[in-house]
């Protein structure tokens, strides 16, 4: 009744050049690794990466900087991925980086109709170059402003066929933010299980968010 | 000085260790704070965060019991305690802005006598990004930086930091393994020295003004 699940084909019709696209994950840890795949085989250029940090040259999404598919990266952190670095400083990759908690509060603030947020974060810092400043009480902020994406592309461990998600141990990192904060939002799910099958109060991410669900292996 | 990094990293660790107190939430950074886990003295119960998303963080798994679902801010593969819990980021950057995380624990390239810290890039070298660096810093509401005391000869704890700034005066205590300073309004006071150095050698190997505290203790590690 819900009519969610899709093919490999069907999820790399969704995938255009120049697209913005946010991929969870945390080192790796949560990423949905055959979305990935799948954007390699295309060759999809130009990409815009929102992401927590661009992984490792063979894992995660940093496969997608090593193969040269990404223009523009937004994230905390690039050290473990020699290739952004590199790229970087050739100047065939821009990156943008942005504190972790600021990153996260920026999509939620997309994703939950916000205007922005204020964070003490970054305040004397290079991060404040270009940015309001408000002082409230006494104390300075930052003012962040919301990032979306187009597409979202999330990890889950147990996804039902309605699209409730559950993410196990540590995998959970930014994806429910991201499920919230794009027009398109892809769930790779580790394990599919029928509607009924996740107990309603253990739902992370709730269906209506989910867009599409692409299960690799069926189980 | 001591000469032998390892040596000198433990008592680092094994300092730090024994500032916290029974069921503390902590949070320590990657590398050398990874270590002060080992060291926790017997009968205090430490409650370790990592920004990734998870409190009750327990040691690296045994062989075979390796889960890939479970990691650290590092990326290392981790165990969760029986009372550890999961969440997202938002969740997990909330309790570090919250001020909900006791202690954070951070490296240095530079710290200053303003309790101001440079951690996350040398421009035109290295840029590997703040990660959570620049939250955990405002936000906990103790802040611990461990270094070792030089850097090929040269002195890490200065006057003012040179490099771009993790964060401005937050820093609350500096730990190398030679001395303890505390980060006060009116500078850097020295309160704690290695029973192997002398306020001289420290003097001779800190860029940084200091006053020497009345109560000067020797480090217990």
């Amino acid at each position: 009744m819900f009519h969610k699940i899709i093919s490999r084909k069907d999820f790399a019709d969704l995938i255009k050049d120049n697209m913005t696209i946010m991929i969870g994950g945390f080192l790796g840890c949560g990423t949905p690794e055959t979305l990935v795949d799948v954007i390699l085989e295309k060759g999809s250029k130009n990409l815009t990466i929102i992401c927590n940090d661009t992984s490792f040259t063979d894992k995660g999404l940093g496969r997608l900087i090593a193969a040269k598919q990404v223009a523009r990266v937004i994230t905390s952190h690039i050290g473990t991925n020699a290739e952004t670095g590199k790229q970087m400083v050739d100047g065939t990759l821009k990156v943008d980086l942005v504190p972790q908690g600021t990153l996260v509060e920026r999509i939620r603030c997309a994703g939950a109709g916000l205007g922005g947020v204020l964070t003490p974060t970054g305040v004397g810092t290079m991060v404040e170059e270009g940015k309001q400043k408000l002082t409230v009480e006494g104390i300075d902020y930052l003012l962040e402003l919301p990032l979306r994406a187009e597409l979202a592309l999330i990890g889950g461990s147990i996804v039902d066929k309605a699209g409730n998600v559950v993410y196990n141990g540590t995998t959970r990192n930014f994806n429910p933010i991201m499920a919230m904060a794009a027009d398109v939002v892809v769930v790779e799910a580790q394990k599919l299980v029928e509607i009924g099958e996740i107990q309603p109060e253990l739902v992370m991410t709730p269906s209506p968010l989910v867009t599409h669900i692409f299960a690799p292996a069926k189980s | 000085m001591i000469e032998d990094v390892n040596l000198a990293k433990t008592i680092i660790a094994r300092r730090i260790a024994r500032e916290f107190k029974n069921n503390q939430l902590v949070n320590l950074g990657i590398g050398l704070p990874t270590l002060i886990a080992n060291h926790i003295p017997e009968g205090i119960n430490v409650i370790f965060q990592s920004e990734n998303g998870i409190i009750g963080m327990g040691p690296a798994p045994l062989p075979g019991k390796e889960n890939p679902d479970v990691t650290n801010a590092g990326g290392a593969l981790v165990t969760a305690l029986p009372y550890g819990c999961y969440f997202d980021t938002a969740m997990s950057f909330a309790l570090i802005r919250g001020k909900h995380v006791e202690y954070t624990v951070l490296g240095a390239l530079e710290v200053d006598q303003e309790g101001s810290l440079a951690s996350w890039i040398i421009p035109g070298k290295k840029v590997p990004g703040m990660g959570g660096a620049m939250d955990l810093v405002v936000g906990a509401k103790n802040v611990i930086v461990s270094t070792l005391h030089t850097e090929r000869g040269k002195p890490k704890i200065l006057k003012k930091c040179a490099l771009p700034l993790t964060a401005r005066h937050v820093v609350n205590m500096i730990v190398s393994e030679l001395a303890v300073f505390r980060v006060t309004p009116g500078g850097l006071a020295l309160i704690e020295i290695n029973k192997d150095s002398s306020v001289d050698e420290i003097r001779a190997n800190t860029d940084a003004d200091f006053i020497v505290s009345e109560n000067l203790k020797t480090m217990e590690v």
